[in-house]
């Protein structure tokens, strides 16, 4: 081979291994991954429900609620839209949401809670944002007082 | 009819909320603002007083209020260029998240002669109407928030040019001393990468935003300007954006140029937010050929 064709060969051969690498690491970091899968999900449920707790706005709100359960749901929803391994075993946000009244605010309350939490847990912002964008079309089911 | 009473009635009508579901029927005062949205969701105030960025109005109301409340702030900015100062200051009032007034001053003045003792003024009173989309819920879709605005704006008198005998915009090409921007803006926020566009199209005959009047000796006639804003944000307290803004060329004493600007946004809170911004406002009148940039600072205070 000339020195064209060489140089040629070598650059899809660098190119076929950074592809591969990459198309590698991208098939790992599902945002699962980058939330620290079952553990560090766990974690921020768990930070999160303290959050709702200390939350004059909408703690009231969760009076007659089991945390426990509430928590272990959360988990398992979290899990799923992280397109983790996981079945989320709940009811529907708008059955579980529709007697409630929840206004926009105990809405945005509750996602406040969720991004002091996802602090706290050393989430990094853009990772927060990927999972706040897949949770923030439930606001319609979940907000009844319009 | 009492000033509370009509009040509460506007916002419950505005906000669409049945008698029966508010707490404003079990008292006579006005219920306090929730502070219901999102840390900087509200944008901040914009040059004119409408809630957007630091150039171009968007489609968010200001305020923090959310659909089921309200929220009112105010705001000072200033614009220092190498030959000029812009100072704004007003008051903005957001209601159920979907009606947004405000009212504001600018005053300009110039430091470089001939125009060093120049000072042009104009009241601004805007309001908006969100129209369609949710900013915040609107992750799954390609839906923007989209809100249309007017802005009356009206000069006073021209001082400090006094050599050249002049006191009113009019005299220096201006159809008029008065006038209304009408624009549609159209705004979204892709959280998934923390990013926040927003496009704005404006109807205008204003010479330097209105500074200079309305309309002029080249052209009297309403044209379409387009402006656009980014935002990436840094943290739930920071964002990084910048701004284009197109303007007209009515006046044969002003080659008049595009607005710019690289801002920093900072939300501390949900009662103040700091805006820091370089400008370049392009050269102003043909008595100042030098292009015009420099710092632009803005504090909002409110709820």
């Amino acid at each position: 081979m000339n020195f064209f064709s060489k140089t040629l060969a070598g650059f899809y051969v660098w190119v076929a291994i950074t592809a591969s690498s990459v198309s590698g690491l991208a098939q790992a970091a599902t945002l699962y991954d980058d939330l620290g899968q079952e553990a560090g999900i766990s974690h921020i449920v768990d930070e999160t429900v303290q959050q709702i707790l200390i939350d004059s706005r909408i703690k009231d709100g969760f009076k007659e609620t089991n945390m426990k359960r509430l928590a272990s749901l959360l988990k398992e929803q979290f899990c799923v839209l992280a397109d983790g391994p996981c079945k989320y075993s709940g009811d529907d946000m708008k059955i579980v949401h529709e007697k409630l009244g929840i206004t926009s605010a105990q809405f945005n309350a509750l996602a406040e809670d969720l991004q002091l939490a996802m602090e706290k847990c050393a989430v990094p912002f853009t990772v927060q944002n990927k999972l706040i964008a897949r949770l923030a079309p439930m606001k319609r089911d979940i907000v009844t007082v319009k | 009819m009492h000033l509370r009473h009509f009040s509460i009635c506007l916002a419950i009508s505005i906000c669409g909320l049945s008698a029966n579901t508010t707490n404003a029927q079990s008292t006579p005062l006005l219920p306090l603002p929730d502070q219901g949205k999102l840390l900087a969701t509200a944008g901040v105030i914009q040059v004119e007083g409408a809630g957007g960025a630091g150039l171009v109005p968007w489609a968010v109301i200001s305020g923090y209020g959310s659909e089921n409340s309200y929220g009112f702030n105010a705001h000072v900015t200033q614009l220092n260029t190498q030959d000029y100062q812009l100072n704004t200051y007003g008051v903005a009032l957001g209601i159920c998240d979907k009606l947004e007034l405000t009212l504001s001053k600018q005053a300009f003045s110039g430091s470089l002669a001939p125009l060093d003792k120049l000072k042009l003024s104009q009241d601004v009173v805007g309001v908006k109407l969100k129209l369609a989309g949710d900013l915040i819920a609107d992750q799954d879709n390609w839906q923007p928030q989209i809100a249309m605005g007017a802005m009356y704006k009206r000069d006073q008198n021209v001082t400090g040019l006094d050599a050249l005998g002049v006191t009113q915009v009019n005299q220096l090409g201006a159809k008029s001393d008065q006038g209304t921007d009408y624009y549609l803006s159209a705004t979204k926020l892709f959280l998934a990468q923390s990013l926040l566009v927003n496009g704005t199209l404006r109807m205008t005959k204003a010479n330097q935003m209105g500074l200079l009047g309305f309309g002029g000796d080249l052209h009297d006639h309403y044209q379409v300007m387009p402006e656009v804003s980014a935002a990436y944000l840094l943290n739930r307290k920071l964002a990084l954006g910048a701004e284009y803004r197109k303007k007209p060329n009515n006046l044969s004493i002003d080659h008049e140029k595009a607005y710019y600007d690289a801002f920093v946004a900072w939300f501390p809170n949900k009662n103040v937010s700091v805006t820091l911004a370089y400008v370049d406002i392009g050269d102003i009148t043909v008595f100042n050929p030098k292009d015009q940039h420099g710092w632009y600072l803005s504090v909002q205070i409110g709820n």
